[in-house]
């Protein structure tokens, strides 16, 4: 099950650069919430930090407070044991290109030590039926390289990497973007499947996606979280005047 | 102004691209040329001289004729095997830490200097260091160095291979896309985990290419060989003594006043040019087995 994410005075930056300033909201647990924004907001960067895979950037830097369940991920826990609690589904899909699907799939169990075979093939039958990818692959799993699969089949892959190890929250930092309309629409309605189990964040470009698949929507602009609500409020009578002129497509 | 209305442009492209695409043909025939060349002619030279007693006798003294050169082929097979052994790892290890772990730091960019340099030094300049270092002198606990040996013969070789092995497996390394070691992070895996089964995983091709090219190099290698494995004249597999190889064969019959050795020398030049040739190749094939269909 999911959990919530509860982040107070949230700063990060990058070399000198302050990519996130005071940033404070409350992520609620088996919901999927969409980020919004114009490129270079600190969306990405946001997501990054729940994750800490910001400071896997050398030059990168945080402070505040994220708390995932109720565990202070900056304080009480090392970065590769949230990263098992705290699944990523990336921009570009990455599957590693040597393995086949199936090891793409048990990567993160075998990496971090876990052989059983038969559990193994359990999981990777259950996270790539909950993934949507079972039917395309099962004939393929072990002869084929994740590479060989088509881009939104490889980002579907890459879902499933992510759920296999069982997490339990889903970063998603434009999923879609890198795909044509109908891997899109698949990846949307996963999205819906996905968050009765999990807590999903997406970062999207594509404000009809957010209001599609997500229940709360952030309006992020310059590193500053403008606004924070539920989607239809966001989207049909936003607060903020800046949230307006973006969702109307005055400017970004 | 649109380009493709100008009919003398389109010609003036189309010859430009016949004109580039037959100077890359023939900058290709020029890059194989001298190796078809070298290889027509130590077939030519040395063909007739290849058979079963080649690779089945060891030399026959002076005066009389016939006899092979099998225990040089040995005899490399051994030193190159103590080579890879010890320069691989440590060649591989190096580009590693070059490449992953060291990046930026100042340690990382003196060893790579290092390591440039090493590559620029002539071998025979090697073999004396290794003579100075390792066969002129006893190293305490250190078995098989004061005197000349086939350890201290792969030692040289090893030294030559560290550079090469080392400088390809980084950049071989840091062409593994970004994205792919983000991705292995995003599962949690621990960093070591992540660079040995993901980074050096995906880059092993090219750094099995980087490894075949300096095994290859230092096969043909005489220089270092002859202030360290010395030759010898008789079988020995002992790690402890001198030992043959085929290129300081080579070197001794060519440069020798007879006519029978002669024509072993160049037997020898094309034997190892395709005992060369076959390794590199059956490297290749078994490492290339079992990738999967559409992996890159």
């Amino acid at each position: 099950m999911g959990v919530g994410i509860e982040v107070k005075n949230l700063n990060a930056w990058y070399g000198s650069n302050h990519t996130l300033q005071d940033i404070n909201l409350h992520i609620p647990a088996n919901h999927a919430t969409a980020l919004i924004g114009p490129s270079g907001c600190g969306k990405s960067t946001f997501v990054r930090c729940l994750n800490r895979m910001h400071e896997t950037n050398p030059i990168a830097r945080v402070t505040g407070q994220v708390k995932v369940g109720d565990v202070d991920i900056y304080a009480d826990a090392k970065p590769v044991e949230i990263r098992r609690r705290i699944g990523m589904v990336f921009q570009r899909p990455n599957p590693f290109p040597t393995m086949s699907i199936y090891d793409n799939v048990a990567s993160g169990l075998k990496l971090n030590g876990y052989s059983n075979r038969r559990v193994l093939d359990d999981i990777v039958e259950k996270s790539l039926r909950n993934s949507a990818l079972w039917d395309e692959v099962k004939d393929d799993l072990k002869k084929k390289s994740g590479a060989s699969l088509s881009g939104g089949q490889q980002q579907r892959l890459c879902i499933a990497r992510a759920l296999a190890v069982d997490p339990e929250v889903l970063l998603m930092d434009e999923p879609a973007s890198a795909l044509d309309p109908v891997s899109t629409s698949k990846i949307e309605d996963l999205i819906f499947e996905l968050k009765s189990q999990y807590t999903i964040v997406i970062v999207t470009h594509n404000m009809q996606q957010a209001a599609r698949v997500a229940e709360k929507t952030g309006f992020f602009l310059n590193g500053r979280l403008v606004e924070f609500d539920e989607t239809h409020k966001i989207f049909t009578n936003p607060t903020d005047k800046r949230t307006e002129d973006y969702i109307t497509g005055r400017f970004g | 102004m649109p380009l493709s209305g100008n009919p003398i442009r389109s010609k003036v492209r189309a010859l430009t691209d016949n004109a580039v695409t037959v100077l890359a043909i023939l900058a290709t025939v020029l890059v194989i040329a001298p190796l078809v060349a070298i290889f027509i002619y130590l077939l030519y030279k040395g063909a007739s001289s290849v058979n079963l007693a080649f690779f089945t006798q060891i030399p026959k003294p002076v005066g009389e004729t016939g006899g092979g050169m099998a225990n040089a082929i040995v005899g490399s097979a051994v030193l190159l095997a103590i080579a890879s052994i010890i320069g691989i790892p440590i060649g591989i290890g190096g580009g590693i830490y070059l490449a992953e772990f060291g990046r930026g730091t100042k340690l990382a960019n003196g060893i790579r200097f290092t390591a440039d340099v090493l590559n620029g030094v002539p071998s025979i300049v090697m073999g004396v260091a290794s003579y100075a270092l390792i066969v002129g002198s006893h190293i305490p606990f250190l078995p098989f160095t004061g005197h000349f040996s086939a350890f201290s013969g792969g030692v040289a070789l090893a030294i030559m291979m560290i550079p090469t092995v080392c400088r390809t497996t980084e950049e071989m390394l840091l062409m593994v896309p970004h994205a792919v070691r983000e991705a292995a992070l995003g599962l949690g895996v621990p960093n070591w985990r992540s660079t040995l089964s993901i980074t050096v995983k995906t880059a092993s091709p090219g750094i099995i290419t980087g490894c075949m090219l300096a095994f290859a190099r230092v096969a043909g290698e005489t220089a270092p060989l002859i202030f360290t494995a010395l030759g010898n004249q008789f079988w020995s597999v002992d790690l402890n003594q001198p030992i043959a190889a085929l290129p300081l064969q080579i070197y001794v019959y060519a440069l020798s006043p007879y006519d029978d050795w002669h024509r072993l020398a160049w037997a020898g030049a094309l034997v190892l040019i395709v005992l060369i040739v076959l390794a590199v190749s059956l490297v290749r094939y078994v490492t290339s087995r079992g990738v999967l269909k559409g992996a890159s």
